[in-house]
């Protein structure tokens, strides 16, 4: 088990400088004027282009001034310095005071996923057409076929406007009951797909040749379901989940908008609106590690529900 | 034995988050009335806090709390004193006297002298300070020596000092409206403690900006969360009517939108377009409308041959139906523009455009035949603007009434569109916007039209109208000024280089909590006059 994990954690440093140079790389080709982009509409002094331009070594232009601030900036990095974003503002500072808002609004989102989901995937799957399986089966398509930026809005406007049952806004230090809203809206499109992966996976397990065995021994239903079946019908819905908590992370850009909270979505945002390279590389070089992190949770949790994949 | 460990593995997220949840803190103190009360007013993440390095109006709107202006603006616009006991210029408007008032002091202490102003202006126009605001200070005496990559002087030679409330502005050329742009937010003073050595300025002093204004900083600048500010008791000038002001900031407008229909949030002061429609029914009478400066024109390549005919010009002009625009698509919220300036300045005249501003289909088909106007045209705009719909609906009209082809062309970002308008490219028609600095029709006619104007990008230059301009600069009364500015922009409506099309209005929103809400011409809540609800 643990060489697995070092093996896992040196692929990992490998994953993680070549993602960082594909996202340089395209933030640096797509960037057409980030100092006028920075400036919005208003015209820049030459004294202010000229000042920024070398502070930035934007002067540095083609392939190998893409190398030079590439190298440069893997060089602070190294020594654990993520650098200014274009505003002036230090990005290490700006990813302390994003990331713990962000996280607990995914483990929210998370946490509603696996207690809604899994249970009525588990229900929905032993029932199979049912009516339990039917009306969920209705619901989750709906909750898929509506996008969050249409949702979130709706949510708000409703559970918070009108019947003013949440705050229609969570802000930068919210309370658990003000993040709830947006969290069941994240959270809302994992429910339904974990619902469907549990619910087809048990009600192909339960068909399985182990639980007849099980069955023909005389053991009680219960313990058929929730030892035989589940924990292994849950091999995908784990995958599914550790992927999704980091798609949870990056992709709350329209979330945290909705609902005013400054997090690493709203940051991404306004990095690639107003091109700032620093910024975006920043906060993407930690959501790849995020990944990678998330991803050898699913491999241990693997090991952990089936012994096979442990002793490979 | 196995159940219980899977259980645990489950279990394990949910406690995280109601652990993590735990650590967060919540609620706000309430709002009581009368002179303790509490206001909160939505801005978005301001980009900086340094007087001279603010030219966006959130910044603009939180520096305005925290300093006092050396003069600000009356009903009709015209500049009078503030932090200014006087200010008097020479015969000529070239030796500018500035004396000010006694008992002001910054919210540590330090007394507001002559030496402050000088050295936040030399800090502002010192080229590798970067300072955005830098440009503010060109018409003064020196300030090209400061430019550059190695400036030849640290100081402004046109600023001298008098005595510790008295201090002297000499200009490179005379300048009429000198006492309008001391307004403008660049022109505030800084406290010592602002600098950590003579020209350099301290890291931390714009995380808690130290201000000579009604308010003071509490606590420091909250990034993307917020930024609390209190009644300073020392100020001399007028008091404001509340204790407390937060600027909240959001990123999105129909979030605060949300919060200002459920009384979170105490002034919105631009209604998001998505709730124009709705926003007169959702807030009755704290819905709001107050004058405001910006003006949107449509721009011509002058430079390039099909737009080079002012008959042509014209002719586009008189196809566009612009009551009908604002009405459908603005709702009402901008007005019909048929001037090349502000109707909130001193010396506006309504109409200034004559014919050429009037829709009148037959006409203007006639006008564009003869002079062999072009059979197709390109409106370009900033996709990121929201000004597609009324792009299109020009399109159609220009479709319609001249019966040629039209199509609306967007690129990226403002950015983009000015970069290929600089390199002369073909991109038609294209979309532009002013808002002024001060009161002054100077600024409008000045950067806009003048041959090396700043923010000339359609090539227009006319040697009468720049020395209309600058004898207006240069006179020696405001009537004369106006007369000569006035004379300028009939030449502009004989030119026509630009179509004007609207003038903004502030559109802004309260909650039933506060009352007496004013916003001024640039965007910012009156911060004085604001008050707690019953």
């Amino acid at each position: 088990m643990f060489r697995f994990i070092l093996r896992r954690l040196l692929q990992m440093v490998l994953a993680f400088f070549g993602t960082t140079l594909i996202v340089y790389a395209l933030m640096f080709a797509g960037q057409s004027d980030p100092i006028q982009a920075l400036a919005g509409e208003r015209p820049v002094t030459a004294a202010q282009r000229a000042y920024l331009t070398e502070k930035y070594h934007l002067d540095q232009t083609g392939v190998g001034g893409f190398f030079y601030r590439y190298l440069d900036y893997v060089k602070n990095l190294l020594q654990g310095d993520l650098g200014q974003s274009l505003t002036g503002r230090q990005i290490g500072d700006i990813l302390q005071q994003a990331w713990p808002v962000t996280v607990r609004l995914a483990l929210i989102a998370l946490a509603v996923a696996i207690i809604f989901g899994v249970t009525a995937g588990v229900i929905a799957g032993i029932r199979r057409a049912g009516v339990f399986d039917n009306s969920t089966l209705v619901l989750t398509l709906l909750v898929l076929g509506i996008p969050t930026i249409v949702l979130a809005p709706i949510a708000q406007y409703f559970l918070g406007v009108r019947w003013q049952l949440f705050p229609p806004t969570a802000g930068a230090q919210p309370s658990f009951y003000a993040l709830l809203l947006p969290g069941i809206v994240l959270g809302s499109l994992s429910l339904a797909t974990a619902l469907r992966l549990t619910r087809t996976s048990v009600a192909e397990n339960l068909r399985a040749d182990y639980v007849r065995t099980a069955r023909s021994k005389g053991l009680v239903k219960r313990r058929i379901v929730s030892v035989h079946v589940l924990r292994n019908s849950l091999i995908p819905v784990v995958t599914f989940l550790g992927v999704e908590l980091g798609n949870l992370m990056s992709g709350a850009i329209i979330t945290e908008g909705v609902f005013n909270i400054p997090g690493v979505g709203f940051n991404l945002f306004r990095g690639i609106r107003t091109e700032d390279g620093p910024l975006v590389v920043g906060i993407v070089s930690v959501l790849v590690v995020v990944y990678l992190l998330s991803n050898l949770v699913v491999d241990v949790l693997y090991a952990v529900l089936d012994p096979r994949i442990r002793y490979e | 034995m196995r159940v219980r460990r899977l259980a645990a593995w489950t279990a394990l997220p949910l406690v995280v988050t109601l652990g993590l949840a735990a650590c967060g803190s919540g609620g706000d103190g309430g709002s009581s009335g009368g002179q303790d009360a509490a206001v909160s007013i939505q801005i978005s993440e301001p980009q900086h806090l340094v007087p001279t390095n603010t030219t966006e109006t959130s910044g603009s709107q939180v520096l305005a709390g925290l300093f006092s202006p050396l003069v600000d603006y009356d009903a009709q616009n015209k500049p009078y004193e503030v932090a200014a006991q006087s200010v008097t210029s020479s015969d000529n408007n070239k030796v500018w006297t500035i004396k000010l008032k006694d008992g002001f002091t910054f919210h540590n202490g330090e007394k507001v002298t002559s030496d402050d102003y000088i050295n936040a202006w030399n800090y502002g126009a010192y080229a590798p300070n970067g300072q955005g605001a830098s440009y503010f200070f060109e018409k003064i005496a020196g300030y090209q020596d400061l430019q550059g990559e190695k400036p030849k002087a640290k100081t402004m030679s046109g600023l001298k000092k008098v005595d510790d409330l008295t201090f002297q502005v000499t200009l490179a050329e005379p300048y009429i409206d000198f006492k309008s742009m001391l307004g403008y937010t660049a022109f505030y003073p800084l406290p010592e403690a602002a600098f950590s050595a003579p020209g350099v300025l301290n890291d931390s002093y714009e995380q808690a900006p130290i201000g000579q204004g009604p308010f003071k900083m509490k606590g420091t600048w909250q990034h993307d969360s917020k930024l609390d500010v209190e009644r300073y008791d020392a100020y001399p000038g007028e008091k404001p009517q509340v204790k407390d002001v937060e600027f909240r900031v959001y990123q999105q407008l129909t979030a605060a939108y949300s919060d200002l229909q459920s009384d979170n949030l105490d002034v919105l002061p631009t209604i998001p377009t998505e709730n124009l429609s709705t926003a007169q029914s959702d807030l009755g009478e704290n819905y709001q409308t107050s004058p405001m400066s910006s003006f949107q024109f449509l721009a011509f390549p002058t430079f390039e041959k099909d737009y080079s005919k002012p008959d042509v010009r014209k002719a586009i002009s008189m196809a566009i139906d612009r009551d009908e625009i604002t009405k459908s698509i603005f709702k009402g919220s901008q007005q019909s523009a048929r001037s090349f300036v502000s109707p909130v300045l001193p010396g506006y005249r309504d109409n200034t455009t004559g014919a050429a501003g009037q829709f009148n289909p037959t006409e203007a088909k006639k006008l564009y035949q003869a002079a062999g106007g072009p059979s197709k045209i390109t409106i370009s705009y900033n996709g990121d603007g929201g000004h597609k719909d009324w792009v299109d609906a020009t399109c159609n009209q220009l479709k319609a009434n001249l019966g040629v082809d039209c199509v609306g062309s967007a690129e990226p970002k403002f950015a983009d569109l000015l970069t290929k308008v600089e390199k002369k490219q073909p991109v038609g028609l294209f979309r532009m916007g002013w808002v002024m600095d001060y009161p002054s029709m100077e600024d409008y006619l000045g950067p806009l039209y003048s041959t090396n104007g700043s923010s000339n990008y359609y090539g227009y230059s006319n040697p009468e109208f720049d020395r209309l301009v600058k004898e207006g600069a240069a006179a020696p009364t405001q009537a004369e000024a106006i007369k000569k500015y006035q004379q300028a922009e009939d030449i502009l409506a004989k030119d026509m280089p630009v179509i004007p099309l609207r003038f903004g209005e502030n559109v802004y929103g309260h909650s039933s909590k506060v009352k007496n809400v004013q916003m001024d011409l640039f965007q910012r809540v009156n911060l004085v006059k604001i008050e707690a609800a019953g």
